[in-house]
């Protein structure tokens, strides 16, 4: 009997080893964490220069958070797949070099399929080669780990960096034009005077919108910054 | 006459943290100290006067449409604009390093205080931001030098005042979730206002 539960128990053993689970709980941790305990925007204070330029509307926010979560997910995964080959003096350059190929590979899908859109983000897309996040994800995590793992963390990047862009696209529209992706909301509910706050289209908006919520993430979180 | 012009609007109207929010990674995480401030705004402006020239003679001569023609007739049709990113970062690596390098031969004092802020340029989008500006504009090689000196200048102004601000507020009370960032983005959030009052100057 008991030789037969040590074998079971064997058997169990060698067969939960290799297969950990697609999405197990030290996995969802490389999702759950960067969305508010760890958020690469509020508490890392990475990615900041974009997170607030292409925030004055919607739409160009959304599509700034698919274009970065895309970079940060597929350079994660090249650099964890030749993490053994890089040397380490020129690591920074191969990042470098992958970033802005991935880069150049969304600027031109941008180009050929939503003109309008590249137009209105200009610069700020070139820009993603320059983001913290992508270069801090690179050094941090996928120089170290394994590609599917380093999928995950990038995904995990790139959500935390969405949400809090988008909600301070949603609210500097709303305030500032008065809409949320361009349909006039204020006047769909029959208060077609209201006022909009031209501070909110401007940079400042952006500074304040982003400082609040960052005060009210913070408080809820618990974290404190030393002086 | 245009070149000084392109100088004042970088440092007070085209300012790049308050206008246009590019290098705000070391703009907020370099300030909490005049000194370094002071050192990593320096920086910026050394190596943007350098690169942005630079950057502007390999796109005006390799990259745009058509510019490959002094290599003869059958190159001038070729459009390598799609290569600008990979190679304007790639410029600024490089001459960073070189910054670095030569620096250190040189002036092992000024290497001291600047050392080591260069590595951490590299990434900044400032530097890079600068130079995608500068072709959107349309600048002269003369032009482009005052631009990347300019921009630079406009961040190392920022940069001090925030710190000097910062170094201030170490004495207050500030409550536990607004302390650091938060308040830091308030602060330049008021400094943009104050910098508005430049807009709608014509020079």
């Amino acid at each position: 009997m008991s030789t037969e539960t040590l074998e079971h128990k064997e058997a169990v053993l060698v067969k939960e080893k290799p297969s950990e689970g697609l999405l197990s709980k030290r996995r969802k941790k490389f999702i759950s964490d960067p969305l508010v305990d760890d958020n690469p925007i509020s508490i890392q204070v990475l990615g900041i220069c974009s997170a607030l330029a292409v925030t004055v509307k919607m739409e160009p926010t959304l599509t700034m958070a698919i274009a970065v979560t895309a970079v940060i997910v597929f350079s994660n995964l090249i650099i964890s797949l030749i993490r053994d080959f890089i040397p380490n003096r020129i690591r920074i350059i191969v990042q470098l070099a992958i970033v802005a190929a991935l880069v150049t590979l969304v600027s031109e899908i941008l180009k050929a399929y939503y003109y309008d859109m590249f137009k209105v983000l200009g610069a700020y897309v070139g820009l993603i080669i320059t983001n913290c996040i992508v270069m801090g994800r690179l050094e941090a995590f996928a120089m170290a780990n394994k590609p599917y793992d380093s999928v995950l963390d990038g995904l995990g990047s790139g959500f935390g960096y969405a949400w809090i862009i988008l909600v301070v696209a949603f609210f500097r529209e709303l305030l500032g034009s008065g809409s949320i992706f361009d349909f006039k909301i204020f006047q769909a509910i029959g208060w077609s005077s209201f006022p909009t706050n031209g501070l909110m289209v401007d940079s400042i908006g952006a500074f304040m919108i982003l400082g609040i919520l960052i005060w009210i993430q913070r408080t809820k979180t618990g974290h404190v910054e030393a002086h | 006459m245009e070149a000084l012009n392109i100088v004042i609007r970088g440092i007070f109207i085209d300012n790049m943290i308050f206008a246009y929010f590019l290098g705000m990674c070391s703009f907020l995480a370099v300030s909490k100290k005049v000194s370094t401030a002071f050192g990593l705004g320096l920086a910026v402006i050394f190596v943007l006067t350098i690169t942005v020239p630079v950057n502007w003679i390999i796109n005006e001569n390799i990259l745009k449409e058509g510019s490959l023609a002094w290599m003869g007739s059958a190159y001038e049709t070729i459009d390598l604009t799609f290569m600008q990113f990979i190679i304007f970062i790639a410029v600024i690596a490089a001459i960073v390093q070189l910054v670095e390098m030569i620096i250190e031969k040189v002036s092992p004092a000024l290497y001291g205080s600047l050392g080591i802020f260069l590595p951490l340029i590299a990434v900044n989008c400032a530097i890079l931001g600068s130079a995608l500006f500068m072709v959107q504009r349309d600048y002269t090689l003369v032009e482009a030098t005052a631009y990347g000196f300019g921009s630079g200048s406009g961040f190392f102004f920022a940069i001090i005042a925030l710190a000097a601000i910062r170094e201030k507020l170490k004495y207050s009370n500030v409550p536990d979730g607004l302390r650091g960032l938060g308040l830091t983005m308030l602060i330049t959030g008021l400094m943009g206002i104050a910098f508005k009052s430049f807009i709608g100057i014509v020079l």
